[in-house]
C-alpha cells in the first residue's frame, strides 16, 4: 500500500467518524420534550429560493414566543417553538411534519409559508387532527381541507378582487395590463381573481404578460404592455421581485401606477438608499401598515428591529400574530388536546398587529383588507376595504 | 418598427450578459471538459463583491468592477485546485457532480454569510441620459454594456489568438497530453482558464446589476444555465460560439416574448430550450462547432 | 431454468422477504415511528427513480438529465386517474401505475426519436431541454392544473407497496441486463460502434433502455404523487433531475445495489442535518464535494452489493475460517477494497485496480481487450470522444 492509498483509508476513515459524530449529534438535538414544555412545532423555507419569506415569518412568530416566555408563558409552561427547514419543497415539508408530529410530539403547528407544501402538509394535519394555523398561505384550498386548519393571511381571491374593485371604482381605470409570475401560484392566483373582478366590473385588460421563476429580465414583457397604454399595472408578486419590474417599468418609460398584493409589503426595504420615493405611486392590499399609530403595531415594529435590525414585512407580521394566536388558543383551550385547541381557535377573536382577527367556518380569517399608498417614501393608508366572499 | 428595435436591443444587452457568462463555460469546457454547474454562482460572489467595493469601501464603480473581477479569479481558481483536480483523471461525471455541489455550497454560504435577503446594488444610471425610440425609452447604460461586452471579447479573442499563453490554451484545449509533452504548463493554463473564466462571469455580473440591481444568494442559477445553453448553442469549448449563443440567445428570448401573444405568453419560457432542441438537431455540435470525431 | 439459477432466485426472492418481514414488523409493531415510515418510502421511491436513470446512464451509458420529467408524466397521469376517475382507491391506484408508466414510456419514446441521434453532453443538454419543456407545457395545459398543480390527491403510497415496487424494478433491470437484450445494451455502452458494426442495431436497443427507464421513472412518479398528495410542475424542473443523478454517480455508475444505497443515504443524510438548521445545506455539499474527491467512482464503483461481498467481509473480519466462496448469484461482484482484491484474486479478471464489468464475458461483441474497453468506458460515461483516452488509461496503468 502506498503513500496515497493510505490516506485515501486515513480520510475515508475519518470521513465515516465524521459521519457518526453527526448522527449522533443530531440525534441528541432532538431529544423528546419536558412536560412542563409544550411544544409547538414550525415549518418554514430556511434554506433556498423562498428562504427569505421563511426567515421573515419565522423571526416574527420567533419574537412572539420570545415574548410569551418572558411574560411567564402559557398557564406556567414555556413554549418550545421547534422550525424545521423546507427548502420551499412539498417533499420536505412532509418529512419535517412527520419529525415534528413523531421526535418533537408537537401540539399545534405554526405553517407552512408557502401554498404548496402548506397542502401538502395540510392533508397530513386532517388525518392527524393536528391543529394547524398557517400565517401566510394563500390558496383557497389550503383550509378547505378540513376543520382544524386555520390561517391568517387573506385567500388569493381576496386580493384581487379588493384591488380589481379599487382600482376600478377608486382609481377610475378603464384598462388594466397585467404581468404576472407564471411559475408562482400566489401570483397566478391574485392574477387570476384580479382578472375575473376586472372584467366583471367592465375594465379591460390590455395585455397579460408572464415572467418565469428566478427572471429578472422583465423589460420585453414591460415594452409590449407600453405599447398598448394601459391605465394601470396589475402585478402582484414579492417585493424583491417588484422592485426590478418597478424601476425596469420607469426605465422603458413605462410611467402609471402600479397595483399588487400584500407581497408588496416590505417594498420600502429594497428600494435604493436615500431613495425610498422610488416606489411612489404604488398600490397594494395589505393586513397592516407601518404607519399605524397604535401602540400595538408600533410595538411590534420596534420590538422587531431590535432584534433583527432591519424592518418588518408583512411575513414578519403575520408571523407574530399567528404565534400570539397559537398561543392564545392554548391558552383558552386550557390544554394541549388537538380537539380543545382546535374549538378555542375556532371561537378566537384576536386583536393583532394585522388587525383583529376571527375565522369564518372554512378557518379563514374575517378582517379589513388596507389598500396601502406609497407616497413620500412612506406607507399610507388610502383606503379600508371590507372582504366580499 | 421602433417597437422591434427596442426589443431587438433588450435583446443584446441580456444576450451581452450572458454571452460574458457562456465564455467562462465554454473555455472551461474547451480546456478541460468539464460543465462547470458553478459557474453561475462564480457571478454571485462577483456580484456581491462588487458590491461591498462600491458601497461599504466606496470605491468608484471602475474599481470595484476590477476589484470584483480579481477577486472571483482567486475564488475560481481556489474551487479548481480544491474541488476539481483531484477528480481530473476521474471519470468526467464525478467532476460534473462535484461541480453542482460547489454550486449548492457557494449558494449556502453565501446565504449564511449575507442573509437570503437581497440587497439593493447602487444605481449607476442616475446622471445617464435616456434614448427615446419611439414612445419607450432606452437607457444609455444599455449601449454601455453591450459596448463593454463586446469590447472585453475582442480583447480575449485577442489573447487567445494572438498571444503566447493563449496560443498555450488553444493546444491545451486541442489535446492535453500533447501540450503536456510540449512542454506546456498544464495546471498553470488549467488555472489561468479559471482565472479568465472567473473574471469574465464577474464582469458580467457587474453589466447585469447596472440594469438589475439586486443582489441575493440565488441570482445565479438562471443566467448561468442560461449561459450555458448559450455555449450549447455556439457550440460548446469554442470562444466565437458562446458569444453568438449569447447574443442570439438574449435575441430569441427578446423576441419570444415580444412577440407571442398574452394569451400564450406562458410557453416563451419553452422557445429557449426548442431552439436548442432544432440547433442541436440540425448541427449536433453547435451552431460554429466542429462535427464530433468518432473514433472505435 | 438452470438449478443454480433457480436457487439465486430463491435465495434472491428469500432475502427481500427477510427484509421486508423485519422492517415491516418494526413499523406494525411501533419500533420505528411513522417518521421513519415516510423516510422508508421515500428511500424506496429515490431508489426506483435512481435505479432507472442507471439504466439510462450506467447500463446504457447515456447521460440523461430530464429524468424528472418523465417522473412528472407518470405522477401526472396517475394522479388525474385518482383524482377523476371514480374508482375505488387501490383500483385506480394500479391503474395509475400501470398508465403512467405507459405515458413516461411513449413521452420517452417521442423524446428518444429526436434526442437518441445525439450522445455524449449533447444528449444530456437535449434531455435537459426536453424535461424543462414537459414541465413547462404541464403547467401551460388546464387539466393538470397549471401552476397550482393538483391537490388532494389520495394518499394510498405505503410502505410495502413502494418496497415490492422496488423489488420488482430491480427484478426487471436485473433480468433485462441479463438478457440477450441486456447484453446488447452493455455492448452499446461500452462501444456503440463495434456493437453495430457486429450487426447490433443500436438505435433500437437504446431506444429499449431508454423507454424502459423511463416506464420505471413513470412508476416512481405515479407512488410519488399519492405519497405527497400534491404535485406542482416547479417540482419536476432540471433541479430534481440532477438530484437523481447525484444519487446514481455517488451509488456508482452502473450498480443496481449502489443506486439503492446511494438513495438511502442521500435520503437520510438531509435528516441527519435537522440539528444543524441553518448549516444543513453546507454541510450537505461540503460532505457530497469530499465524497466525490476521496471516492470519485461512487460508493460501489461498478460492482454490485451481493452475497459474495458479505462472506469476503466476513472472511476478512473474522479470519479465514469462513467457507470459500461459491458462486451463489450469477452477477459476477467483486469486493469493496482494491487492495485484498488484487493480492487475494492475484491475476484479476483485467489488473484493471480491481473493477469488472458485470457481463463482459458473455458480451457479444468485444472487439477490444478488456481493459482498453475498460478505459474506454470510462471515457464515453465521461462522454467525450476526444483526447483524453491515454490519460484515462494511463491512470489506470498508475495504480
Amino acid at each position: 500500500m502506498n503513500m496515497k492509498q493510505a490516506f485515501k483509508k486515513v480520510m475515508a476513515v475519518s470521513m465515516a467518524a465524521a459521519f457518526a459524530v453527526i448522527s449522533l449529534a443530531a440525534c441528541s438535538k432532538s431529544s423528546s420534550s419536558s412536560s412542563d414544555e409544550i411544544v409547538i412545532g414550525g415549518l418554514a423555507p430556511l434554506t433556498g429560493s423562498v428562504s427569505l419569506y421563511g426567515k421573515a415569518t419565522t423571526n416574527g412568530a420567533q419574537l412572539a414566543f420570545k415574548e410569551i416566555n418572558a411574560a411567564g408563558g402559557i398557564n406556567g409552561k414555556q413554549i418550545k417553538y421547534v422550525v424545521l427547514d423546507e427548502k420551499g419543497d412539498a417533499q420536505e415539508a412532509i418529512t419535517a411534519y412527520n419529525r415534528l408530529r413523531d421526535q418533537e410530539k408537537m401540539v399545534a403547528l405554526l405553517g407552512d409559508v408557502t401554498s404548496t407544501p402548506s397542502l401538502a402538509v395540510a392533508q397530513r394535519a386532517v388525518q392527524d387532527n393536528i391543529p394547524m394555523l398557517t400565517p401566510t398561505s394563500t390558496d383557497a384550498q389550503v383550509t378547505l381541507t378540513g376543520d382544524n386548519v386555520f390561517r391568517i393571511c387573506f385567500i388569493d381571491p381576496d386580493q384581487g378582487t379588493t384591488m380589481a374593485k379599487y382600482a376600478s371604482e377608486k382609481l377610475g381605470a378603464k384598462t388594466a395590463a397585467i404581468i404576472s409570475n407564471a411559475s408562482d401560484t400566489y401570483s397566478v392566483g391574485l392574477t387570476k381573481a384580479f382578472t375575473e373582478e376586472a372584467e366583471a366590473l367592465g375594465l379591460t385588460i390590455t395585455a397579460s404578460e408572464t415572467y418565469g421563476k428566478d427572471d429578472k429580465d422583465f423589460k420585453s414583457q414591460l415594452t409590449k404592455i407600453q405599447q398598448t397604454n394601459p391605465d394601470v399595472l396589475y402585478c402582484p408578486d414579492y417585493y424583491e421581485t417588484d422592485i426590478l419590474i418597478l424601476s425596469q417599468a420607469k426605465e422603458v418609460g413605462l410611467n402609471i401606477p402600479i397595483l399588487g398584493g400584500d407581497g408588496w409589503d416590505g417594498i420600502l426595504n429594497v428600494t435604493e438608499e436615500g431613495n425610498p420615493q422610488e416606489a411612489d405611486g404604488v398600490y397594494f392590499t395589505n393586513h397592516f401598515s407601518e404607519s399605524d399609530t397604535s401602540e400595538k403595531v408600533q410595538n411590534f415594529i420596534a420590538a422587531y428591529k431590535e432584534e433583527y435590525d432591519e424592518d418588518p414585512v408583512s411575513f414578519s407580521a403575520l408571523g407574530y400574530d399567528a404565534a400570539y394566536m397559537l398561543a392564545e388558543a392554548i391558552k383558552n383551550a386550557n390544554s394541549t388536546d388537538s380537539d380543545a385547541i382546535t374549538s378555542a381557535l375556532q371561537s378566537i377573536s384576536y386583536e393583532g398587529v394585522t388587525g383583529s382577527i376571527s375565522f369564518d367556518e372554512n378557518g379563514d380569517p374575517i378582517k379589513p383588507i388596507l389598500i396601502i399608498k406609497v407616497d413620500g417614501g412612506e406607507y399610507t393608508v388610502a383606503d379600508k376595504m371590507e372582504i366580499e366572499r | 418598427m421602433t417597437y422591434f428595435i427596442t426589443q431587438f436591443i433588450n435583446g443584446l444587452q441580456i444576450g451581452a450578459i450572458y454571452a460574458l457568462i457562456a465564455l467562462g463555460y465554454t473555455m472551461v469546457y474547451g480546456i478541460i471538459k468539464l460543465i462547470n454547474f458553478a459557474h453561475g454562482d462564480l457571478m454571485m460572489v462577483g456580484a456581491y463583491i462588487a458590491f461591498f467595493a462600491l458601497s461599504n469601501w466606496g470605491l468608484p464603480i471602475y474599481l470595484a468592477a476590477a476589484v470584483s473581477m480579481v477577486g472571483t479569479a482567486i475564488l475560481g481558481v481556489v474551487i479548481d485546485r480544491i474541488a476539481y483536480k483531484p477528480l481530473r483523471d476521474a471519470s468526467r461525471l464525478s467532476a460534473l457532480i462535484t461541480a453542482i455541489a460547489v454550486s449548492l455550497l457557494l449558494q449556502n454560504a453565501c446565504m449564511l454569510l449575507f442573509s437570503s435577503s437581497p440587497r439593493r446594488f447602487p444605481t449607476v444610471t442616475a446622471n445617464l441620459p435616456t434614448i427615446s425610440i419611439g414612445n419607450s425609452t432606452v437607457n444609455v447604460i444599455v449601449f454601455i454594456s453591450i459596448a463593454l461586452a463586446i469590447a472585453l471579447m475582442i480583447i480575449l479573442n485577442l489573447f487567445v489568438n494572438k498571444t503566447r499563453i493563449g496560443k498555450a490554451m488553444l493546444a491545451v484545449s486541442e489535446d492535453m497530453r500533447a501540450a503536456q509533452l510540449m512542454g506546456i504548463n498544464v495546471d498553470f493554463i488549467v488555472s489561468l482558464t479559471f482565472a479568465i473564466g472567473s473574471a469574465l462571469a464577474a464582469f458580467a455580473a457587474v453589466l447585469y446589476l447596472f440594469s438589475y440591481p439586486q443582489i441575493e444568494p440565488y441570482m445565479g442559477a438562471m443566467p448561468g444555465i442560461k449561459a450555458f445553453i448559450a455555449a450549447v448553442l455556439g457550440g460548446i469549448g469554442i470562444i466565437p460560439g458562446a458569444m453568438v449563443g449569447g447574443f442570439l440567445l438574449g435575441i430569441i428570448e427578446s423576441m419570444a416574448k415580444a412577440y407571442i401573444p398574452s394569451a400564450f405568453s406562458q410557453v416563451t419560457d419553452a422557445v429557449v430550450f426548442l431552439v436548442l432542441i432544432l440547433v442541436l438537431l440540425i448541427k449536433p455540435s453547435g451552431l460554429m462547432g466542429k462535427p464530433e470525431k468518432v473514433k472505435v | 431454468m438452470p438449478k443454480k439459477k433457480i436457487r439465486s432466485y430463491l435465495i434472491n426472492i428469500a432475502a427481500a422477504l427477510l427484509v421486508f418481514s423485519v422492517v415491516y414488523l418494526a413499523l406494525q409493531l411501533g419500533w420505528i415511528n411513522s417518521y421513519y415510515r415516510s423516510i422508508l418510502i421515500l428511500i424506496c421511491i429515490n431508489s426506483i427513480m435512481t435505479i432507472s436513470l442507471n439504466l439510462a446512464t450506467g447500463l446504457l451509458g447515456e447521460l440523461c438529465l430530464g429524468h424528472a420529467g418523465f417522473m412528472a408524466v407518470g405522477a401526472y397521469t396517475a394522479a388525474l386517474i385518482s383524482l377523476n376517475s371514480g374508482l375505488s382507491p387501490y383500483l385506480s391506484l394500479t391503474l395509475g401505475i400501470l398508465t403512467g408508466a405507459v405515458t413516461a414510456g411513449i413521452t420517452a419514446f417521442i423524446v428518444g426519436i429526436p434526442a437518441l441521434r445525439l450522445r455524449g453532453d449533447y444528449l444530456a443538454i437535449i434531455t435537459l431541454a426536453f424535461g424543462q419543456i414537459i414541465t413547462i407545457l404541464i403547467r401551460s395545459l388546464g387539466f393538470t392544473g397549471g401552476a397550482l398543480g393538483l391537490n388532494g390527491i389520495p394518499l394510498l403510497t405505503d410502505f410495502p407497496l413502494t418496497f415490492w415496487m422496488l423489488i420488482v424494478t430491480m427484478y426487471i433491470v436485473y433480468a433485462l441486463i441479463r438478457s440477450r437484450q441486456g447484453r446488447a445494451i452493455l455492448a452499446i455502452r461500452e462501444d456503440d460502434i463495434a456493437a453495430e458494426a457486429s450487426g447490433i442495431n443500436v438505435t433500437h436497443y437504446k431506444m429499449l433502455a431508454f423507454v424502459i427507464s423511463a416506464m420505471l421513472a413513470g412508476v416512481a412518479g405515479a407512488l410519488y404523487a399519492h405519497y405527497q398528495g400534491v404535485l406542482t410542475p416547479e417540482k419536476f424542473d432540471y433541479n430534481y433531475s440532477i438530484d437523481f443523478m447525484v444519487m446514481v454517480v455517488f451509488g456508482g455508475m452502473g450498480s443496481i445495489t449502489g443506486s439503492i444505497l446511494a438513495a438511502v443515504v442521500l435520503t437520510i443524510l438531509p435528516q441527519l442535518l435537522y440539528g444543524f438548521s441553518d448549516y444543513r445545506m453546507l454541510l450537505y455539499s461540503i460532505l457530497l464535494i469530499a465524497l466525490m474527491i476521496f471516492k470519485p467512482s461512487g460508493l460501489l464503483g461498478q460492482k454490485e452489493l451481493s452475497q459474495r461481498v458479505f462472506q469476503r467481509l466476513g472472511r476478512q473480519l473474522w479470519g479465514k475460517k469462513a467457507q470459500t466462496v461459491p458462486a451463489e448469484t450469477d452477477i459476477p461482484t467483486t469486493v469493496v477494497d482494491e487492495d485484498t482484491y488484487l493480492t487475494e484474486q492475484g491475476s484479476g479478471d483485467s489488473g484493471v485496480g480491481g473493477s469488472s464489468t458485470r457481463g463482459q464475458e458473455n458480451l457479444p461483441v468485444s472487439g477490444t481487450p478488456i481493459a482498453e474497453a475498460e478505459g474506454k468506458h470510462q471515457e464515453r460515461l465521461g462522454l467525450d470522444t476526444q483526447g483524453d483516452e491515454p490519460l484515462a488509461r494511463k491512470q489506470k496503468g498508475r495504480r
